[in-house]
């Protein structure tokens, strides 16, 4: 089971970084998103090759409003 | 005569830095960053919200800004380089607001910390912007390890309360061979005018504005006090004194009694 944005996602083991940005309902090629795996930054090339596996934590980031 | 803030090589036409956080609407966002004049802006990285309406990121591209991703909510060193790396990668800009936060209740900056991921950003080819304590020596240090400028609290985030220590700004932008910029603390207009009238080289402000009654208006007034206070400090105000001198000649009085 792999974590995505703190929650436990069922049958995605071997998923790449742009499907499950799919999953969250992002375009993988819009601007303002980053993406994390095991708290290393994955650069956006690398998203369609990137696969997650079984116990990997990936956080998928975006824009939101802060000062 | 142009008047241009530079920082990193980069000109800005407006000495007002905004931050986005604490607007209630997108479109109130916009509307207050037209009227503030600003060419920058910051922004967050949080998570992707599926539910979440509307692109932030779309909008200021609308409103022709730079952006000026930042490493809020960081509270190791660790976290902010981290943070930077992604957010170099979310909007494809090498510049970065480094906050690596102390203290839950009064959001200070933790120094150490700071230090740290503000030499290895710089490291990793960061256009640095460090939010600190008021700090001369800390903001020479942070200055010495390469970042752009140095952006010392006027008192904690959100706090409206002002500059509480003048004199300390004073000594910094005194030191200081990068710009100075005012961040944290702005209340209101006169906050910002009394930053830029004793030295700083811009404001940034987001509670203030974001958090006004009309943030579309609160916007205008402190664009007004960033460039009332600017022409300030380059007009040169008088000396104070204790005691009155007349503006009147005493010369040719009449005696009338």
């Amino acid at each position: 089971m792999i974590r995505l944005n703190g929650a436990e996602l069922d049958g995605r083991d071997g998923a790449t970084v742009a499907e499950l940005l799919t999953d969250l309902g992002v375009d993988p090629l819009a601007r303002g998103v980053a993406v994390a795996v095991g708290g290393a930054v994955v650069p956006r090339s690398e998203w369609e090759t990137r696969t997650v596996d079984a116990g990997e934590h990936v956080e998928a980031l975006t824009a939101m409003q802060g000062g | 005569m142009s008047d241009d803030l530079v920082i990193a090589g980069r000109t800005f036409g407006s000495r007002l830095i905004l931050g986005t956080g604490g607007f209630p609407r997108l479109e109130t966002l916009a509307e207050a960053i037209r009227a503030s004049g600003t060419d920058m802006v910051t922004v967050a990285l949080r998570r992707i919200d599926a539910q979440a309406r509307g692109s932030l990121v779309d909008v200021l591209e609308d409103c022709g800004v730079a952006l000026l991703p930042n490493t809020a909510g960081c509270f190791t060193a660790r976290d902010a380089i981290t943070t930077a790396q992604l957010a170099r990668e979310a909007f494809e800009t090498d510049w970065i607001k480094v906050e690596v936060i102390g203290d839950e209740r009064t959001l200070l900056p933790d120094a150490p910390e700071l230090l740290v991921a503000c030499e290895r950003l710089v490291a990793d080819g960061f256009i640095v912007l460090p939010y600190t304590t008021d700090d001369p020596v800390l903001a020479r240090r942070l200055e010495d390890v390469g970042c752009a400028a140095v952006m010392p609290l006027g008192s904690p985030i959100g706090s409206g309360m002002g500059i509480r220590n003048p004199y300390n700004i004073t000594l910094i932008v005194e030191q200081a061979g990068v710009p100075v910029v005012l961040d944290a603390g702005v209340g209101t207009t006169s906050d910002a005018a009394l930053a830029m009238e004793i030295g700083c080289d811009a404001v940034l402000c987001a509670s203030a504005i974001s958090r006004a009654e009309d943030p579309v208006a609160m916007a205008r007034a402190i664009r007004a006090g960033v460039e009332g206070g600017r022409l300030a400090r380059g007009a040169g105000r008088i000396p104070r004194r204790l005691h009155a001198e007349a503006s009147t000649t005493f010369t040719g009085l009449p005696e009338l009694a």
